[in-house]
């Protein structure tokens, strides 16, 4: 791998940029792989760049059946936090925010992590009190988190509205400095470029057809460009958590939903931090292009069509205008949906299963960007151990039988 | 957004609707006789497929009654909804 620097743009640059490599190869799927991960999103990438650098697992592929970062990686609104409620997930979310902290160095790809801080808004008395006792906890575990007032958020984000007699009164808020965004697509290149470097097979156009096994123990998959062999698979797939399930004989405690997505033509600088509502339904940021980026909530009904109902959108939008009534006038651009696997705890599940060196990864539901680096920290540690980090220990596939759930509505709600 | 046959109103707009999750689950008649994994895939548990999906809806904003409709997960395409007496007969539209 070429390292990217001030110098190489510039000598990049004095030789009319005929120097730049690929920032992956393409490679063909070999006969047989140490593990095998399936999916290639941010997840799924990171998986496989941590087995190969934190433990040596260098002859890894990683399947994908469209391209890389196409997926959830590329259809959510980039909003990375960790201020949970409950201790096992706060833990697990910081962690990967600490991987973000210095994600663009490790990786030498800018991620463009920009740490511009997160409100979560309060309207009633009963939100301000959630509101309270979750920064309470957040600091219990170590994790930045204060609680502002009304005028705090108005100081800081002049645009909102705070007027006692919008629809939606804004009491509050919660704010984690260290929160903030990243550039989506450039986390998927950015793992898949310095995994390529460490050996790994990034094989893509590959969709999985079947999950071969042999008594209890996993052999390989039958994909699209043949079979391919492996003991340890790791299955990263969102959405499609159930389907690959279902492949292996096993099942899921896991819903599919549309969550849509939508962006605004780009204004100038305007809102300078993430503003997010669970009570109304919405999340907003503005990307370094100019552009409004807003989330929705989910579509009740089940989904696998990446795209869901206009009235989502419109409820979204309605809210998002009383918020912030100037931006009443911008128009939306484009808008979008991917299929997010909801979990009954809005927990995600990291775990073994039955199976034999067959592990899952998924229920992230509406919230698994600003895991990223975390997940596949934690997820490669299960796959090359044979045994769950302590960080994802308590996300085991049995705690639905258990009734050790974390339950993480309450403080997730909708804007997860 | 889909149209939604209900099948005493006829076809309205979604938003009408409240979506009422998987279909043909029945609370145990004794729970205290589960499992623990019996229990969890009953509370938790559900088919989730990629393709025909039979799901119960309200019509909440209508005549405010439950029924069946067997729905595609991938194209939304509604193949027929029924009520909930009518499910095992081939009947409805």
């Amino acid at each position: 791998m070429k390292k990217y620097s001030g110098l190489s743009l510039v000598t990049g640059a004095l030789r009319h940029n005929r120097n730049w490599q690929p920032a992956w190869r393409k490679p063909d799927p070999k006969r047989e792989y140490d593990a095998i991960i399936v999916g290639g999103g941010g997840h799924g990438l990171a998986t496989a760049y941590y087995l190969a650098k934190e433990h040596g697992v260098r002859n890894v592929a990683v399947l994908e059946k469209g391209w890389i970062g196409g997926g959830n990686t590329g259809r959510n609104t980039t909003i990375v936090r960790s201020n949970y409620l409950w201790t096992e997930a706060s833990l697990l979310y910081e962690k990967s925010l600490k991987l973000w902290e210095n994600l663009s160095q490790e990786l030498n790809y800018n991620v463009m992590f920009s740490q511009r801080g997160v409100y979560n808004l309060g309207h009633t008395l009963q939100d301000m009190r959630d509101i309270e006792r979750r920064v309470g906890a957040n600091r219990l575990n170590g994790i930045d988190a204060e609680v502002v007032n009304a005028e705090q958020v108005k100081q800081a984000i002049p645009l909102i509205n705070t007027s006692p007699d919008a629809r939606y009164p804004i009491l509050g808020a919660s704010l984690q400095r260290r929160g903030g965004v990243a550039r989506h697509d450039a986390v998927a290149w950015g793992f898949a470029r310095a995994a390529d470097a460490l050996g790994v097979d990034i094989i893509e156009q590959c969709e999985v057809t079947a999950v071969n096994r042999d008594g209890g123990q996993v052999t390989g998959v039958e994909t699209t460009r043949g079979r391919i062999a492996s003991k340890k698979i790791g299955v990263v797939v969102a959405g499609n958590a159930s389907v690959l399930a279902s492949m292996a004989d096993l099942r899921l405690p896991i819903e599919s939903h549309p969550l849509q997505a939508f962006v605004s033509e780009p204004l100038k600088p305007v809102l300078d931090t993430v503003v997010m509502s669970g009570a109304v339904h919405g999340y907003i940021s503005q990307s370094d292009k100019g552009e409004l980026v807003i989330g929705a909530g989910i579509d009740a009904y089940l989904g696998y069509g990446q795209r869901g109902s206009f009235q989502t959108i419109e409820h979204t939008m309605e809210a998002i205008i009383q918020l912030f009534p100037m931006f009443s006038r911008v128009r939306m651009l484009r808008s979008w949906g991917g299929i997010v696997d909801v979990c009954p705890d809005a927990c995600p599940i990291i775990s073994k299963t039955p199976v034999q060196g067959l592990y899952f990864n998924c229920g992230w539901g509406t919230g698994g960007f600003k895991a990223t680096p975390g997940s596949g920290w934690v997820f490669a540690h299960t796959i090359a151990q044979d045994r769950p980090h302590e960080l994802n220990a308590p996300f085991d596939l049995n705690r639905f039988t258990t009734g050790a759930l974390i339950d993480e509505h309450g403080a997730a709600a909708v804007a997860h | 957004m889909f149209l939604i046959q209900c099948p005493w109103c006829g076809n309205r707009a979604e938003t009408e609707y409240r979506y009422g999750g998987e279909a043909g689950i029945s609370r145990p008649k004794d729970p205290d006789a589960l499992s623990d994994a019996e229990w969890s895939d009953y509370l938790f548990y559900r088919s989730n497929p990629r393709g025909a999906h039979k799901e119960l809806w309200n019509h909440a904003q209508g005549c405010r009654r439950w029924f069946e409709v067997e729905r595609d997960t991938v194209s939304y395409k509604i193949a027929r909804s029924y009520k909930l007496a009518d499910r095992n007969s081939e009947s409805g539209s």
